[in-house]
């Protein structure tokens, strides 16, 4: 089955690329935005046919290596 | 004196180490990171570069290797880690030391040279050291070192912080930081101080033709410190 993960910075965290995008945007005519943060996207394919199983291996997963906890949070979503 | 410097596919300042090592009397043996066991060693070493092209986050690809578990284990048994550079970020994503390196303030690659406080020279890596500020030199697009309000508390309670970027005189104010790190923090001490991580690079500077000797006192202050 195919899970996904979408990784995302905390709060407090300083996003200098996604305020540059931001600006940039700004710059191209797009000046209504309050905060642009960028994160990351993960598609797994995963051997495993139970999602309650899959999920508990992908949460697993962002917590060993997907996704450093002192600086960002996570959300798994199926597919 | 042993020591060990491990190379990952993407170090590149794993030659730089291994010939300052040397020039100081340390017996430096290249471990590859495809490796299980780590040699005796009394100090190993984790040096700069892009080990695995930065992919994911910088460090976190390093970190789960089968050598690094056999350093996490050397270290929590008290032995002398070293992280310098990409060193660092490898140390902090395996947890050996608190926060995280984030990419820099203003998006740019630093190289330049930059001076260094050091805050905390009750530990093996610094005491005796005869000067308070040393000139290394940094590179790096991912050295701004971050962590959480109570984390910082925790550092600062236990003296963990070991580098400040500052001017020549030692001042450390905003504006000699190169990189938006918190409160200028450019190297920290596990609680115990037996595992430093630093953005700069002290094998760097050891040849007056070259660039500097900061790197030099650095790494003879160590050597002594551990006969």
């Amino acid at each position: 089955m195919k899970i996904s993960v979408v990784i995302t910075l905390k709060k407090d965290v300083l996003d200098p690329q996604g305020k540059i995008i931001q600006q940039t945007l700004d710059g191209m005519g797009f000046n209504n935005l309050n905060e642009i943060r960028q994160g990351k996207f993960f598609e797994i394919d995963i051997k495993e046919s139970d999602p309650k199983k899959a999920k508990i291996q992908v949460d697993d997963m962002c917590k060993k290596l997907l996704a450093n906890l002192v600086i960002e949070n996570y959300k798994i979503l199926e597919l | 004196m042993k020591s060990s410097v491990i190379t990952f596919p993407g170090s590149n300042c794993d030659r730089d180490i291994d010939v300052a090592l040397k020039k100081f009397g340390f017996k430096n043996r290249m471990v590859w990171h495809a490796d299980v066991e780590l040699p005796k060693s009394d100090l190993v070493v984790l040096p700069g570069g892009f080990s695995y092209g930065d992919y994911l986050r910088c460090g976190s690809m390093a970190a789960k290797t089968k050598i690094m578990q056999s350093v996490i284990n050397f270290a929590k048994g008290g032995g002398l880690v070293l992280g310098i550079c990409n060193g660092f970020q490898i140390l902090v994503e395996t947890g050996l030391v608190p926060g995280v390196l984030l990419r820099n303030k203003y998006l740019e690659f630093i190289c330049k040279n930059v001076f260094v406080k050091i805050n905390n020279k009750h530990n093996i890596f610094f005491k005796s050291l005869e000067k308070d500020i040393l000139e290394f030199h940094i590179a790096h697009n991912e050295g701004n070192y971050f962590c959480s309000k109570d984390q910082l508390k925790e550092i600062e309670d236990n003296d963990q912080v070991a580098l400040y970027y500052c001017n020549q005189n030692g001042d450390t104010e905003e504006q000699y930081n190169p990189n938006g790190s918190i409160k200028n923090i450019a190297g920290i001490f596990n609680k115990e101080k037996n595992i430093f991580g630093l953005m700069p690079h002290p094998e760097r500077m050891i040849d007056k033709s070259l660039s500097g000797e900061d790197g030099s006192l650095f790494f003879k202050n160590l050597i002594n410190n551990l006969k």
